[in-house]
């Protein structure tokens, strides 16, 4: 099937990785993080002082604890950071360096059905990997799934590159969708561009769709919406193209090898380029070797997405890259740079600045200033231009705010995670925080209804 | 700059530094941040943000406010000279004086009543001053006859924001559009003062009873004034409805108001309605800018075009004979088209929604007008309405969409 879509924004950001993979300083320090997981809370399984391995438990969700999140590396769990009310904020394990695995014998994965996999999947902590539609979060293990989605690219600001990362990487890659084929009883969908690398051209046992469009036609949310929608009560899960390697050398080795490749982009980082690197790796051990500029905001995750760190805390679960950008606490003169500039260094998808007369290869600085201040809604008609989906952004958005579930329903929030919003809170005239408000209408629904 | 800041700095440094002053905060800082955009950052979500905020996006739709401000201010002038008859002895800058000592203290005291309201309210629920005055307070006095009492427009002002906006809630919070409130409250509560032939050229009734009376009884008085100078244009369309017409046919009015005066605006009529060029040159600018819909400005006009169109063919009388484009460049057709019926808070909300306000609005305004003479500024008032409507159509639209997900459940 061959999609375009035509409604959202690139957005030109300086600072794009360079095709480089570099060694990456092996961290001392891992962490898993609940926070990671939305909706999640857990069980400790595990005590300070205690010695794990790689694969080893270290926490399980409370309600239902044969999901268990493992230890990326093997050595000795640090220290339990807590929060308010006792709050399990990360786990952190000093690495021993030596990666000892729980379990390393590869099994042949093709003759087990549906329940022994299911069981083996969660037994070895890669389960969270997979994560569901509707409401964005771990799949759970009683659910069928209707289909899988792998988007092949991403199409985020100073996202990496698939195609570059995992080039040569059929065979771990074809292995871990062999093993999502046997979790479904309908297709797994992998959605490529024009030029995508063999590895995802050429992949086995998916049915492959061309996608084409601006940002955000990567995000697996709008990549459902057009070619198999989620109506109420449908499940679909969805899993990062790497993360699938993660499963197929599990299938190959029987490792827990939590092995992959990031990116580190940004204006403030001196040379952008792609990094070796562990799952729940500490931040300053990525960092180390890298020049970054004074006042810049460290941010796991993409720029409209991700999660502001400190240099002391860790990749996130589920993150591919590390951004590193100008923190933007500095007033700004109305007339020089502030919101009456001519501003044709500033980049704006409202015509109301010149961004859209420039030339399109133009990259632009972007600091983390919000450019305004927080206000009703006033302006209409602006989100939509961004946003790829048949749902109407403010009204979905109004009926969050009053809590009204039927409403939510029935504009379609089974269809949407947070991130299908990014862009819409990026447009925003009135600055509103709408990923925040969507995380928190999902978290009703599922709670309420599911 | 630095100064500045400083200054701005120490403001809130004082204010805070007690707990009975703290409440102030608003008072400083709506000048703070429209002198600095603030220092805010963002938080987790989306850490970039567009550069585009409320401030640019209302400071845009006055500055398309601009053109029609000072047609206005030399109408203002250039119609209180042509009914004394004075015009070919007057200065170009004599006009634009005349003119400015008018509409600029409309400006000054809608500004000043509404702010005031604005800050009063800021100020007891103890949040920021929020933009959507800024160009409520422009519109106010462009749509007002020249000839209004002050202490109207600070009543009506004071009136539409506190009824029309900050009931609801304030700012993006309001049903009906606040100028045209303040325009309506006008209206119908001194409808002797804001209807007749009187209150659309500035010092008409005193010359009426002087200077007016003596030339129009001196032996040449058309070639001094003309017989009803100080109608608006509406207001002698409308007489055609009525047992003894100012003019005697279509093609009088048509020489009276041309076709060209219309478009260009040198006709009586509330400030800043009269030139449909102006407004035309601030629709450019606000469609370039993507500011206003072009779906609510397009349909507002097809909508009018066919009503006027419709009443051509029935005909019958002068007022429905007036060909169709020539009735759109009348009044406050192509103003409130441009400026009213755009406000994004009042408008409907849904694209789809858009094409069936806008409509609504430009066919039920030439509709009013035409039909019921007593209200010749059916366009206000259709605006109004549609502002009430939206809603509704909003609701129409987005039914349609979840009827769309529900059937796609059921086929699935």
């Amino acid at each position: 099937m061959k999609i375009t879509v035509k409604k959202g924004l690139d957005i030109k950001m300086k600072g794009v990785p360079n095709k480089i993979i570099a060694e990456g300083n092996l961290s001392k320090s891992f962490a898993l993080k609940p926070s990671d997981f939305p909706n999640l809370i857990p069980k400790l399984l595990v005590k300070e002082g205690d010695s794990v391995k790689c694969g080893s438990p270290i926490f399980c969700d409370k309600y239902n604890d044969v999901v268990v999140f493992v230890s990326p590396a093997s050595g000795v769990v640090d220290k339990i950071i807590r929060g308010e009310k006792r709050r399990i904020l990360a786990v952190t394990i000093t690495s021993d360096g030596k990666f000892t695995q729980q379990n390393s014998k590869a099994k042949d994965f093709s003759k087990l059905d549906r329940a022994e996999l299911k069981t083996d999947l969660l037994k070895s902590g890669l389960w969270p990997l997979l994560r569901m539609r509707p409401i964005d979060i771990i799949a759970r293990p009683e659910d069928n799934p209707k289909s899988i989605f792998i988007s092949s690219f991403d199409t985020n600001p100073l996202s990496p590159d698939y195609d570059f990362i995992m080039h040569n990487k059929s065979a771990e890659f074809n292995a871990g969708l062999e093993l999502l084929n046997i979790l479904t009883d309908g297709s797994v969908h992998l959605q490529i561009r024009k030029n995508s690398d063999e590895v995802f051209s050429n992949a086995k046992n998916v049915k492959t769709h061309l996608v084409k469009g601006p940002h955000p036609s990567g995000n697996v949310g709008v990549q459902m919406h057009e070619i198999d929608p989620i109506n109420k009560g449908e499940v679909v899960w969805y899993i990062n193209p790497q993360d699938v390697m993660i499963l197929g050398r599990y299938s190959l080795t029987g490792a827990y090898d939590a092995n992959k490749v990031i990116c580190i982009g940004g204006e403030n980082v001196n040379s952008p380029k792609y990094f070796k690197t562990i799952s729940g790796s500490s931040i300053e051990s990525i960092l180390e070797g890298v020049e970054i500029k004074e006042n810049s905001r460290l941010i796991s995750g993409n720029p409209l997405t991700g999660l502001k760190v400190e240099k002391d805390n860790f990749l996130g679960f589920y993150h591919h890259q590390l951004t590193v950008l100008p923190e933007g606490n500095e007033y700004k003169f109305f007339l020089s740079e502030g919101w009456l500039s001519l501003g044709f260094n500033r980049f704006s998808a409202s015509k109301s600045y010149p961004t859209w007369l420039m030339p399109k290869s133009k990259t632009y600085q972007f600091d983390t200033n919000l450019n305004g201040e927080e206000r009703s809604f006033v302006v209409s008609g602006q989100y939509e231009k961004v946003f790829p989906f048949d749902i109407y952004p403010v009204q979905l958005i109004k009926s969050i705010i009053t809590n009204d579930i039927e409403k939510m329903e029935n504009l379609g929030i089974y269809e949407v995670s947070p991130e299908d919003f990014a862009l819409c809170e990026f447009v925003c005239t009135s600055k509103i925080n709408i990923q925040e408000i969507v995380r928190n209408g999902l978290d009703l629904v599922y709670k309420e209804c599911m | 700059m630095k100064f500045l800041r400083n200054i701005f700095d120490n403001a809130h440094k004082t204010l805070n530094s007690s707990e009975k002053t703290k409440k102030f905060f608003p008072l400083v800082d709506a000048f703070d941040t429209l002198m600095f955009t603030p220092n805010h950052v963002t938080k987790n979500g989306s850490h970039v943000r567009d550069a585009i905020d409320l401030k640019r996006t209302m400071m845009l739709v006055i500055i398309a406010l601009i053109p029609c401000l000072l047609f206005g201010i030399y109408n203002t002038g250039y119609q209180h000279y042509r009914v004394l008859g004075e015009l070919e002895v007057i200065s170009f800058w004599e006009i634009i004086f005349k003119g400015a000592l008018v509409v600029l203290p409309l400006v000054v005291v809608s500004y000043g009543s509404g702010l005031f309201v604005e800050f009063i309210f800021a100020i007891k629920n103890g949040h920021t001053v929020q933009e959507g005055f800024l160009v409520s307070g422009m519109l106010i006095p462009l749509c007002m006859p020249a000839d209004v009492p002050l202490w109207m427009v600070a009543v009506a002002t004071i009136f539409a924001v506190v009824i029309g906006k900050e009931v609801f809630g304030g700012t993006g919070m309001n049903i009906l559009n606040v100028a045209l409130t303040a325009r309506a409250f006008l209206f119908f509560a001194h409808p002797t003062k804001m209807s007749g032939n009187e209150v659309w050229v500035t010092g008409f009734s005193d010359i009426k009873g002087e200077k007016y009376a003596s030339l129009v009884s001196s032996a040449n008085p058309e070639g001094v004034v003309d017989g009803s100078s100080g109608a608006t244009a509406l207001g002698d369309l409308a007489s055609f409805m009525q047992d003894s017409p100012v003019l005697e046919n279509t093609q009088a009015f048509q020489a009276k108001y041309s076709l060209m005066d219309s478009f260009l605006g040198f006709i009586p009529g509330s400030v800043g309605e009269t030139s449909a060029l102006m407004c035309l040159i601030g629709a450019a600018l606000l469609l370039w800018t993507g500011i206003a819909s072009w779906r609510v400005i397009s349909s507002f006009f097809v909508g009018g075009f066919v009503m006027a169109t419709i009443l051509n063919l029935v005909g019958g009388n002068g007022y429905f004979e007036l060909p169709a484009i020539h009735q759109l460049m009348l009044g406050g057709f192509m103003f409130g088209m441009v400026f009213m019926a755009t406000d994004p808070v009042t408008a409907a909300h849904t694209n789809a929604g858009k094409f069936i306000y806008g409509f609504l609005g430009g066919f039920l305004g030439i509709l009013i007008r035409m039909v019921n003479p007593a209200y010749p500024e059916g366009i206000m008032l259709a605006i109004l309405i549609a502002n009430v409507f939206a809603p509704l159509i909003d609701h129409m639209v987005i039914q349609n969409n979840i009827n769309r997900r529900l059937k796609r459940l059921k086929t699935a």
